[in-house]
C-alpha cells in the first residue's frame, strides 16, 4: 500500500455464553480505534461503553478471550484482521 | 484428527470397537463417559443445555489429543462431546484411549477429561426450579489440570 494510503484496520468480536446473554451480542465487526493495539486495550475499550459492558468485563469478573482461536493474554497484540472471542471460564465436559 | 463435536448421542462400545479395530498390538482400552446428573449444588437439573465456540472447540480438543499421544504411549485417542439441550440420564462426553497396556490409557483418559474440562470452549447452562443458570467454573476442576503439569 502507498505510505499516504490510510488502512482501515477491522475485526470480528464474538461473545459467548452468560456474556453473549448479558451483553445481548453475539458478533460484532470493529474498526480498531485509535491506540487499541492490545487484548487489554480493547477490553478497556469495551468496557467503557459502560451497562452490562463494564459490569461483565470489569474487575473482579473471570473472563477469557481468544485471538484466532487460541487463548491469549491480555499482552496479545491486535492489528487487525483478527477473530477476538469473549468468554466466561470454561464448563464443558 | 479423531475428535467431534455433535447434538446426536453416541454408542460407546461402537466406537471403542472401531478405534482398536485391526490393531493386534492394542492390549488395553481406557475409556470414560460424562453424564448429566439430575442435581448439581444441590438444585434438581431439568436440562443440560451446551453452548460451544465452532472451529475453536475442534481445534483445542485436537491439541489436547495431541497433547496426550506425545506424552504418553498410545495408539489411538478419540473424543465425542455433544452440544445443544440435554435431559439427565443422557451422556455428555466419551473419551476413548488405546495402548498397550492399561496404565499408559488410564493415564492419557484422565489427562484428556481434566484438560478438555478447563480448556476446551464449552460452557453448560441449566434449567432449574428456581429458572436457568450458567454453570460456574470450578477450582477442583483446574486443580485437576494443574496435576499434569
Amino acid at each position: 500500500m502507498k505510505p499516504n494510503e490510510t488502512q482501515t484496520a477491522t475485526i470480528t468480536i464474538l461473545y459467548f455464553a452468560r456474556l453473549r446473554e448479558a451483553l445481548g451480542k453475539e458478533q460484532e465487526d470493529l474498526v480498531l480505534p485509535e491506540g487499541v493495539n492490545t487484548v487489554a486495550g480493547l477490553t478497556a475499550f469495551l468496557r467503557d461503553r459502560g451497562g452490562a459492558w463494564a459490569t461483565e468485563l470489569g474487575a473482579g469478573r473471570s473472563v477469557r478471550v481468544a485471538v484466532n482461536q487460541d487463548m491469549a493474554g491480555p499482552e496479545m497484540v491486535i492489528s487487525g484482521g483478527e477473530e477476538v472471542a469473549f468468554f466466561p471460564p470454561v464448563t464443558g465436559g | 484428527m479423531p475428535v467431534r463435536v455433535q447434538k446426536e448421542d453416541f454408542d460407546a462400545g461402537a466406537e471403542i470397537a472401531r478405534l482398536r479395530e485391526g490393531n493386534p498390538k492394542v492390549g488395553a482400552v481406557a475409556s470414560f463417559i460424562g453424564i448429566v446428573r439430575d442435581l448439581n449444588d444441590g438444585d434438581a437439573v431439568a436440562t443440560l443445555t451446551l453452548e460451544h465456540y465452532p472451529g475453536m472447540t475442534e481445534k483445542s480438543l485436537e491439541e489436547i489429543v495431541g497433547q496426550a499421544m506425545q506424552r504418553w504411549d498410545i495408539y489411538d485417542a478419540l473424543v465425542v462431546h455433544r452440544v445443544g439441550t440435554l435431559e439427565p440420564l443422557d451422556q455428555i462426553v466419551l473419551v476413548v484411549v488405546t495402548s498397550a497396556h492399561r496404565g499408559e490409557s488410564f493415564k492419557a483418559c484422565e489427562f484428556l477429561m481434566d484438560y478438555l474440562k478447563t480448556q476446551a470452549p464449552f460452557w453448560k447452562k441449566e434449567v432449574t426450579p428456581d429458572g436457568a443458570r450458567w454453570v460456574d467454573a470450578r477450582a477442583s476442576d483446574d486443580a485437576a489440570a494443574g496435576r499434569w503439569s
